[in-house]
């Protein structure tokens, strides 16, 4: 690392490697190592969000059976009976973990950390001491949410969407207790450290690249990184505030929320002159963009993979950017889609229709350049290019089954069915998780030097390909027959009731889905510890981050990189092999190829 | 197997195909529809699904077909080294945003006449959501609410005379839920502090679920209510039999869940 850009070494010469292991693994200023740390506790937490799903799945099949093995963990001491306050409980806390602890900061958090500074050409974050904050104010978080489980009442159940005055009125849910003001601290410090981390990543991304990298030679996955720390910046400071409303409405007895005269348990609230739709618009103004926060990124790594292993640059690389900074500027003017049937005015409703409507077309354009650079390539079918291949097919019905709830009089129908809940499972599961299992099959022997068994990650990704599918993707049906989501008991009802079989095979196949993941942890910590060495380029990559050492040493490279052209020059008639990475120099004088 | 990875991926637009196919069959599919305007969100519904529909099968079976034919291991020919296509991106924009602003202005229509264009007649009932059951209030014979003549059930059985325009006024107790009938095919959050009108008109006799669409606690999945169109005489009489038991009552205490 003798010749890593001057100014940036010096500024980082104070974190030099040191022995100490608390220093070096723990609180660690190197951007890999907080990457990594991002990495593992998500991971801790998407098996955690994923027993709550299993607690739901259960109940739908078999309701009120006592839950086998997993019962007196989720439901308490009732002999393992969900009851329907714990069925609440467990719908609002498995979105929250899976929203606000897996999706947004294992993007940003790890993806992001480890990423941006190897694919631009930096040695590390532009303040490496903000980025360690980013990752410790993470664990405020998980303390408020984890304990939050055996507090008096449970953790919150007013739905992650939290909307008062449920929320708020301590005597309208056992989980409106301690629970709900955990939830909020809880969601704050996500926030603070989200936060932090986007300062940094716009900071990096604008000054620290290497020599010659231009903004139109950046990966995709930086890009996606880019315009989701812009969209974090933006929003985030909503959703915190209007957090804080909520917190003082609910221990300060303001009144944000509620209105004149509310009533809890027959008995009139003393608070009043709020508005309950106010915490709707707060809410969703950062939420919808936080969809795109929860997949820009994930769009990004799977242009990258989709171009290496189609040995073919990537089709259409600037509309790609266009249309990702296009959904950042519409993401923030169709909040109110979520708000069709609240009791906004229905004159709203029209304009945010055509505005919806209108971000599902940089989705569409992404689509078909996706599938533009699958054409006439010579497609390898690795692990991480099956996940990506699934996340470009899955996110197709994802992002039609949007349609659906765009127009208004279907949603209306539609509104908090299960059409929802299969439509974001299809993008956040179906799509972001497959997105995220790729980058970790593909990255990992940078990360670790050494490679993921390759059999074993295809019987991983074929088991969870076929199940998340068999899960998914009858919701739609049930969506269509108006089954309500967080219902308890939905069969309650006449017109649900001969829904329960298709929920017993939904359900038995979300436990198999489960099951197979272990596969996936099995094949993670073997190949970390005795998966076979990978070289400094496996994939034969072009990506900056394929010419540092696997793993890169502290400051990242051991030589100092110049950028010649973009990172997707896969078959080009220039050279003899089907790849030309970045930083090799051009054979003749030739004009820097800028795509 | 060759080319098993392409045949894999082209089990996705089967599945879907096939579960769309096969739902009706199986009695999974839109509920009964009772109501003079759930046939133009039914229409609307259908519609987009078979534009999607198309959609669908098209995208998945290109990305089938790219998968097969640019498969690594058979494809002999050397990459298109090629970077995209000034052309292509512009008919893939056009026409999506030609078709989805399509969608957007065709359904403005349905839009307004089931939330904006509020027909001018009295209330027939109001509704009040609260933890967890339905409360109705019918104007009784003056036809205005809020009078001594009212009659208000908690018994959360709604009776609503068929083939009539109906207009409710929803309001909420306590929490937010929301009013939604499947067979009608409308939904309205119900809002404390705010009063919501709903409109429709039932054209079935008979009974029908009351659904509450918006978590509002642990009892949400119990807030269960039936709707009970019937002719206008009958309906009449109804009210009359609901007045007479209301004047037997004293005190209606409210039931503690």
């Amino acid at each position: 690392m003798s010749t890593v850009t001057a100014d940036t070494h010096a500024a980082h010469g104070e974190h030099a490697p040191t022995s100490s292991f608390l220093k070096t693994y723990v609180f660690s200023l190197d951007h890999k190592i907080i990457g990594l740390q991002f990495l593992f506790s998500t991971l801790i937490w998407f098996s955690v969000g994923g027993l709550l799903a299993m607690g739901i799945r259960w109940q739908l099949a078999y309701p009120w059976r006592p839950m086998p093995l997993l019962g007196n963990l989720l439901a308490g001491p009732e002999g393992g009976q969900i009851a329907p306050e714990n069925y609440t409980m467990l719908v609002t806390m498995h979105a929250t973990v899976m929203i606000f602890f897996v999706i947004i900061p294992i993007l940003a958090g790890a993806f992001g950390n480890f990423l941006i500074p190897l694919m631009i050409g930096a040695d590390d974050m532009a303040v490496p001491v903000l980025n360690m904050l980013s990752y410790w104010f993470m664990w405020p978080a998980f303390f408020f949410i984890g304990s939050s489980f055996f507090v008096e009442g449970g953790a919150a159940q007013g739905g992650w969407t939290s909307y008062p005055p449920l929320s708020v009125i301590q005597q309208a849910a056992p989980g409106s207790l301690e629970g709900q003001t955990l939830w909020l601290l809880g969601v704050t410090f996500v926030g603070i450290s989200s936060m932090m981390g986007s300062i940094n990543y716009m900071t990096t991304i604008i000054q620290m690249r290497a020599p010659g990298m231009t903004m139109f030679r950046l990966p995709m996955t930086i890009w996606g990184m880019f315009i989701t720390a812009v969209l974090q910046a933006f929003a985030l400071p909503v959703l915190t505030a209007a957090g804080f409303m909520q917190l003082s409405d609910r221990m300060i007895g303001t009144g944000f929320f509620l209105p004149e005269g509310a009533m809890a348990n027959n008995s009139p609230m003393e608070t009043g002159g709020g508005q309950p739709l106010l915490w709707q618009h707060l809410f969703w103004f950062y939420s919808h963009p936080a969809v795109y926060i929860m997949i820009l990124p994930a769009m990004g790594m799977v242009s990258d993979i989709l171009s290496t292993f189609a040995r073919k640059p990537l089709f259409g690389y600037k509309p790609m950017v266009y249309s990702i900074s296009g959904i950042a500027g519409l993401g923030f003017i169709v909040w109110g889609h979520h708000m069709f049937v609240s009791g906004m005015n229905p004159m709203l409703g029209m304009t945010f229709m055509v505005s919806t409507m209108m971000i599902a077309l940089p989705s569409a354009i992404k689509t078909f350049n996706w599938l533009g650079t699958l054409w006439g390539g010579k497609i390898q079918f690795t692990t991480p290019m099956l996940f990506a291949i699934s996340f470009v097919s899955m996110f197709i019905i994802g992002g039609l089954s949007g349609i659906f709830m765009a127009a208004t009089p279907v949603d209306i129908f539609i509104h908090d069915t299960y059409y929802i809940v299969a439509h974001f499972h299809y993008v956040l599961f179906c799509g972001t998780a497959m997105a995220v299992f790729g980058g970790i099959y593909y990255w990992f022997p940078k990360m670790f030097g050494r490679m993921m068994n390759d059999s074993w990650g295809k019987v991983h990704f074929s088991l969870t390909f076929i199940l998340m599918n068999c899960v998914f993707y009858p919701m739609h049906i049930l969506g269509m027959q108006g089954f309500p989501r967080r219902l308890a008991d939905p069969y309650h009802y006449e017109t649900f009731r001969n829904l329960l079989e298709v929920n017993q095979f939904i359900s038995w196949c979300a436990f198999l889905l489960m099951a197979s993941q272990s596969i996936f942890v099995v094949n993670f910590f073997y190949s970390m510890f005795f998966g076979p060495r990978a070289g400094r380029n496996p994939w034969k990559a072009n990506g900056l981050e394929w010419q540092a050492p696997s793993p890169p040493g502290h400051g990242n490279f051991d030589f100092q990189p110049i950028i010649y052209r973009g990172p997707y020059e896969y078959g080009s008639p220039e050279v003899d092999e089907d790849y030309y990475p970045q930083t090799q120099p051009p054979k003749e004088k030739a004009i820097p190829n800028d795509q | 197997m060759k080319h098993f990875w392409s045949f894999l991926f082209f089990l996705v637009p089967l599945f879907g195909v096939a579960t769309f196919v096969f739902a009706p069959h199986f009695n999974i599919w839109l509920p009964r529809d009772v109501s003079e305007q759930g046939r133009t969100i039914d229409n609307l519904f259908m519609f987009i699904l078979y534009l999607t529909g198309i959609v669908f099968i098209v995208t998945e079976s290109v990305l089938f077909y790219f998968l097969w034919k640019y498969d690594g291991k058979s494809n002999k020919e050397s990459v298109k080294f090629s970077h995209g296509s000034h052309a292509l991106e512009l008919v893939w924009t056009i026409i999506p945003a030609v078709t989805l602003l399509f969608i957007a202005i065709y359904q403005m229509q349905a839009w307004a006449a089931d939330k904006i264009d509020a027909p001018a007649i009295p209330f027939t009932a109001e509704v009040t959501g609260r933890q967890f059951n339905w409360d109705f209030r019918y104007p009784g014979p003056d036809g205005e609410l809020y009078t001594q003549d009212d009659i208000v059930r908690t018994d959360g059985k709604l009776y609503l005379p068929v083939n009539e325009q109906i207009m409710l006024k929803i309001t909420s107790g306590d929490v937010l839920h929301s009013f939604f009938l499947p067979n009608l095919r409308v939904k309205q959050d119900v809002v404390p502090g705010m009063a919501q009108k709903m409109w429709f008109k039932g054209k079935k006799t008979g009974g029908f679920d009351i659904v509450c669409a918006e978590l509002c606690g642990w009892g949400h999945y119990k807030m269960k209510g039936r709707v009970f169109f019937l002719p206008r005489d009958e309906y009449d009489a109804k009210l009359v039999e609901l007045s007479a038991e209301q004047d037997k009552m004293t005190v209606q205490v409210p039931e503690e869940e």
